[in-house]
C-alpha cells in the first residue's frame, strides 16, 4: 500500500517519495469478498470471466460444482444458434481459464462462426470481441484454422477508427472516442497481427507504432511517480475513469509488445502505470478489482515489459535498537524477480536538496530474498531522509525484459535517543544567579523555587544526538500553571546544542494579569523521531507579583465542567443605564433659596394685611381643642416630611389613619366651637 | 408705538379704581388672595428650574407644580365658598368650608409626598 510523505520540502524534489508494496494477502480476501459468488453459478458470462480472471491470478480456487455449472453455461453460449461476439467472447474466456471440455468441432464451429461475423462486423467492439474470440480459440486449440484471409482489409478498417489525439471512436458513425476505446483497438490490432496468414502491409504497422507513441501525449501523472490515462465520461457501460481507461491501454501495449516481440516505450512511464496499480490499494468494486489485477497480470506475464517494483519491509529505523534497512525487489504481483543488486545511490537530509552521495551495494539475502544495508551511511542521524535506490540487473539480457525505471526514492525515518545534558533553572536577580537548581531530565523532578516580578527565570539544557549532533526538535515548550488554573506557554529557543528560555517577569506581569501565588512548571520535548520524549513536571515557583490596577484585565475564565451542577455559574455582566445629567449643586442651591422668597412674600404680606390672632378661644377647653387642632396638622405635616425621607406607605396609612382620627375629632369641636362664636356674634 | 397720553391716563385711571375697589374687599378674602398668589408664584419658579435644568426625574417636577397648583385651587374653592356675596353658598358656614379645605389639603399633599420620589 502506499504510503505518502505529506513533507512540502519533499514535494520540492522533482519525484516525490513514496513506498509502492507489491499485490498481498489483502487482495486475495478482497477479491472473495467483492466478487460474491453464489455456490450455484455466476449471474453473467461477463462477471465470471471478470472473476475467474482475477481469481486466476491471485491463486484462488473455485469449487467444483460452480465450475461445472460455469462450463455447462459456456457450452450453451458456444453452441446457440444466434450468436452474439460478446457472448462468445466470455464464454471462450472462461472455458480458457476454467479448461473446461469443448470438442474440436465445437471449437471449429465457432471459429467459422465468428469468422462470417467479422465480415459484418462495423463497430470496434465487435472487432474486437470476435478478433480475441479467435486468439483465445487458437491458445485453447491449437489445431483449429483461425488465420484471417484478409488481415488487410480488417486492419484498415479498424485503423480508420483512430483520431489524431491518440483517442478511438467505437463506430465509424459515432463521434464518441475514448482512451478505454484505444486500448481495446490495439489490442485488436495485435490480434490481427497475431492470426494473419499473411504479411500485413508495412505502412500500416508504421502508422500503428505512430499511434503508439501518441497515446503517450494523453499521460498524466501524480506527483509520486506514478503515471495514468483518464477517460472521466460516463457512458452506457457506466462511469469510465482512470481505472478502467489505464487498463485497457496497458492491455493494448502489452499485447502489442508480445505481438511484434519489442516495443519502444520508455521505461519510467512503465513503471509509472505499474505504480498507479499498485497506488491505488484495494478497489471497491469487483469491475475496478479485475482491471487492477488484470493490468498488473499483464506486466507480469508478458516478456519484454516487466516492471520491478523495490519496497521496503520498515521505513522507520531506530539508531537504539540497531535496525538494518530491508528491501525487496519483486514483480508487481509479488514474485520475486531476476538475480540483481541493489545499490545505495544518494541520501537526502528531508528539507535540503543536498545529498550526499553513497553508492553503497547491499548485501542480499537469499533465504528471504531481501537485500539489506549492512550500515547506515555515515552522518545519517536521527530525523527524516530520501534515500534513493538503484536496482542494477546481473544478466545484460534481462534489461530488455524488465524495467527498473533508474532511481527509486523512498522515504526513510531514523529514530533515535536524544541525550538531555546540563539541565538547571535558575532565578536571576538583575543577571546574577541568585538560585540555582540543577535538573535531572528526562526523569522526575521536583524543585521549589521564589521570585518576585523583579527577578528573571532561566531554564537551560542541551539536546545531543547518539552521534553527538546538535538536534532540534519540533516542540521544546516550558508551561506555567497558576493554582487556579490560569496556563501560560513559552517556546524554548535554541542555538545549536544549547536550549535557553529567560522569563523576565517585570514584562510578563500584566500577561500573568498580576496573579500571585504557586505556579506549576512542566516541561515538554518532543519530537516525531525522538524515541524518548517527554513531557515532565518539574516542580513549582513561587511568584510575587504587586496588586493589579483597577483597569487591569481579569484572568480568562476557567471552563467549567458542563455536568457539575453546583459549580459556579457563568458570568452575568449587567449593564447600567447611564447615568442622567445632573445641573450644578449650586444652581440647585440657588433655586431652593428662591423657591422659599414667594414663602417669605405671603408672610410679609400677611403681617401688612393685619393678620391677629384675636378670634383664638381664650378659655381653657376650647383653647386646648384649638391648640391640638393646629399641633394636628402640623403633625400630620411632619409625617409626610418623613414618609418622604424614609417612611414606607404602609406605616404612613396607618400612623396617618390614627392622626387624622384625632384630627377630624379635635377639628371638628374647634370648629364646632368657632362657628357657634360667630352666630352668637351674628345675632348678637 | 405711542400711546396717546389719553390712553395712558385711561389706563392709569382703571388701575387705579380696581384698586380701590379691591381695597373694599374683607381681609379674610384677602389672605386667600394672597395665598394663592403665593402657591401660583412657588409654581412658577419650579418650571423656570426645569426649564434650566431639564425634565429629570420627572415625577418630582409634576409632584411640585401640580401640589402648587392643588393648593391654590382649593384656596380658591374655599374663597367662593366663604365670600359672603356668593348666594349659592349662604348657608354654608365658612368653618366647614375652612374644614374641607385643610382635609383636602390633607389628602393633596399625601399623594403629592408619595409622587415626589
Amino acid at each position: 500500500m502506499k504510503d505518502f510523505n505529506p513533507h512540502p520540502s519533499i514535494a520540492s524534489i522533482c519525484d516525490a517519495a513514496a513506498i509502492f508494496t507489491p499485490i498481498s494477502e489483502a487482495h486475495r480476501s478482497a477479491a472473495l469478498e467483492l466478487f460474491s459468488i453464489s455456490d450455484a453459478s455466476f449471474s453473467s458470462l461477463e462477471e465470471a470471466s471478470e472473476a475467474l480472471r482475477t481469481f486466476e491470478v491471485l491463486g484462488i480456487e473455485i469449487k467444483p460444482e460452480l465450475k461445472d455449472s460455469t462450463c455447462k453455461s459456456v457450452v450453451d453460449a458456444l453452441s446457440s444458434a444466434s450468436p452474439n461476439s460478446k457472448d462468445l467472447y466470455h464464454a471462450l474466456r472462461v472455458s480458457s481459464v476454467l479448461k473446461c471440455e469443448i470438442s474440436e468441432e465445437a471449437l471449429t464451429g465457432v471459429a467459422s462462426r465468428i469468422k462470417d461475423s467479422i465480415k459484418d462486423a462495423k463497430t470496434l467492439l465487435d472487432f474486437y470481441y470476435s478478433i480475441g474470440g479467435l486468439v483465445l480459440i487458437k491458445g485453447q486449440a491449437s489445431e483449429v484454422d483461425v488465420l484471417l484471409e484478409n488481415a488487410d482489409v480488417v486492419f484498415r478498417s479498424v485503423k480508420d477508427l483512430s483520431q489524431s489525439d491518440g483517442k478511438w471512436r467505437y463506430s465509424s458513425n459515432n463521434p464518441e472516442s475514448s482512451i478505454y476505446a484505444a486500448g481495446r483497438a490495439l489490442e485488436t490490432l495485435s490480434g490481427i497481427i497475431t492470426l494473419k496468414s499473411s504479411d500485413i502491409d508495412g505502412n500500416l504497422i508504421e502508422a500503428l507504432k505512430k499511434d503508439v507513441v501518441k497515446q503517450f501525449d494523453n499521460i498524466k501523472k501524480y506527483d509520486d511517480g506514478a503515471y495514468y490515462f483518464d477517460d472521466q465520461f460516463v457512458d452506457a457501460s457506466g462511469y469510465q475513469g482512470a481505472v478502467s481507461a489505464t487498463s485497457s491501454v496497458v492491455r493494448g501495449l502489452t499485447s502489442l509488445a508480445s505481438a511484434f516481440g519489442n516495443i519502444n516505450i520508455p521505461g519510467d512511464k512503465i513503471l509509472g502505470l505499474a505504480r498507479f496499480f499498485l497506488g491505488i490499494g484495494i478497489p471497491g468494486t469487483g469491475k475496478d478489482l479485475y482491471y487492477q489485477i488484470d493490468a498488473l497480470a499483464c506486466f507480469d506475464q508478458n516478456r519484454v515489459l516487466v516492471p520491478l517494483i523495490l519496497s521496503l519491509l520498515a521505513s522507520v529505523l531506530s539508531i537504539t535498537s540497531q535496525d538494518k534497512l530491508q528491501v525487496k525487489v519483486t514483480t508487481v504481483l509479488g514474485s520475486t524477480g531476476p538475480s540483481l543488486s541493489v545499490k545505495l545511490m544518494q541520501v537526502f537530509r528531508s528539507g535540503s536538496k543536498d545529498a550526499s552521495i553513497i553508492n553503497q551495494e547491499l548485501k542480499f539475502d537469499p533465504k528471504e530474498a531481501v537485500h539489506i544495508l549492512d550500515t547506515l551511511p555515515v552522518g545519517v542521524d536521527v530525523g527524516e531522509y530520501v534515500f534513493a535506490f538503484e536496482i542494477f540487473l546481473s544478466d545484460p539480457e534481462h534489461k530488455k525484459i524488465y524495467v527498473t525505471g533508474g532511481r527509486t526514492k523512498v522515504p526513510i525515518y531514523v529514530t533515535g535517543a536524544v541525550k538531555v545534558e546540563n539541565a538547571k533553572v535558575e532565578v536571576l536577580e538583575s543577571d546574577t544567579v541568585e538560585t540555582e537548581q540543577q535538573l535531572a531530565l528526562p526523569g522526575k523532578n521536583d524543585v521549589s523555587l521564589t521570585a518576585n516580578h523583579l527577578q528573571k527565570l532561566r531554564l537551560s539544557f542541551q539536546l545531543t544526538t547518539p552521534l553527538q549532533n546538535p538536534f532540534k526538535p519540533h516542540q521544546a515548550l516550558l508551561k506555567l500553571r497558576h493554582e487556579s488554573g490560569v496556563e501560560h506557554v513559552f517556546v524554548v529557543g535554541n542555538s545549536g546544542k544549547r536550549f535557553e528560555i529567560t522569563l523576565d517577569f517585570l514584562g510578563l506581569v500584566e500577561s500573568f494579569f498580576y496573579l500571585s501565588g504557586k505556579y506549576n512548571m512542566e516541561l515538554t520535548v518532543g519530537d516525531a523521531a525522538m524515541e524518548n520524549s517527554f513531557l515532565q513536571p518539574l516542580g513549582h515557583i513561587e511568584l510575587d507579583l504587586p496588586d493589579a490596577p483597577e483597569k487591569a484585565a481579569r484572568p480568562p475564565a476557567q471552563a467549567i465542567d458542563p455536568y457539575l451542577r453546583h459549580g459556579p455559574k457563568p458570568e452575568i455582566a449587567h449593564i447600567f443605564r447611564p447615568q442622567e445629567k445632573r445641573p450644578p449643586q449650586e444652581l440647585s442651591y440657588a433655586f431652593l433659596g428662591l423657591v422659599f422668597v414667594p414663602f417669605l412674600a405671603f408672610l410679609a404680606g400677611l403681617l401688612r394685611l393685619g393678620v391677629n390672632m384675636k378670634n383664638f378661644p381664650t378659655s381653657a377647653v376650647p383653647a386646648t381643642f384649638a391648640i391640638l387642632f393646629h399641633g394636628g396638622i402640623a403633625a400630620v405635616l411632619v409625617l409626610y416630611v418623613l414618609f418622604w425621607l424614609k417612611l414606607d406607605l404602609f406605616t404612613t396609612l396607618k400612623t396617618l389613619g390614627v392622626l387624622g382620627m384625632l384630627l377630624m375629632f379635635v377639628g371638628h369641636r374647634t370648629l364646632s366651637y368657632l362657628a357657634s362664636a360667630s352666630a352668637k356674634v351674628k345675632s348678637a | 408705538m405711542g400711546r396717546s397720553p389719553a390712553t395712558k391716563d385711561d389706563a392709569q385711571a382703571l388701575f387705579h379704581s380696581l384698586r380701590s375697589a379691591y381695597s373694599a374687599t374683607p381681609t379674610n378674602l384677602k389672605i386667600i388672595d394672597l395665598y394663592v398668589v403665593f402657591a401660583v408664584f412657588t409654581a412658577l419658579i419650579q418650571v423656570v428650574y426645569m426649564a434650566i435644568v431639564g425634565s429629570f426625574p420627572f415625577n418630582s417636577f409634576l409632584s411640585g407644580v401640580l401640589s402648587c397648583v392643588g393648593t391654590a385651587v382649593l384656596a380658591v374653592c374655599l374663597r367662593i365658598q366663604v365670600n359672603k356675596e356668593n348666594k349659592e353658598f349662604k348657608d354654608l358656614p365658612p368653618e366647614r368650608a375652612f374644614a374641607d379645605f385643610v382635609l383636602c389639603n390633607l389628602v393633596l399633599h399625601l399623594v403629592i409626598m408619595n409622587f415626589l420620589g
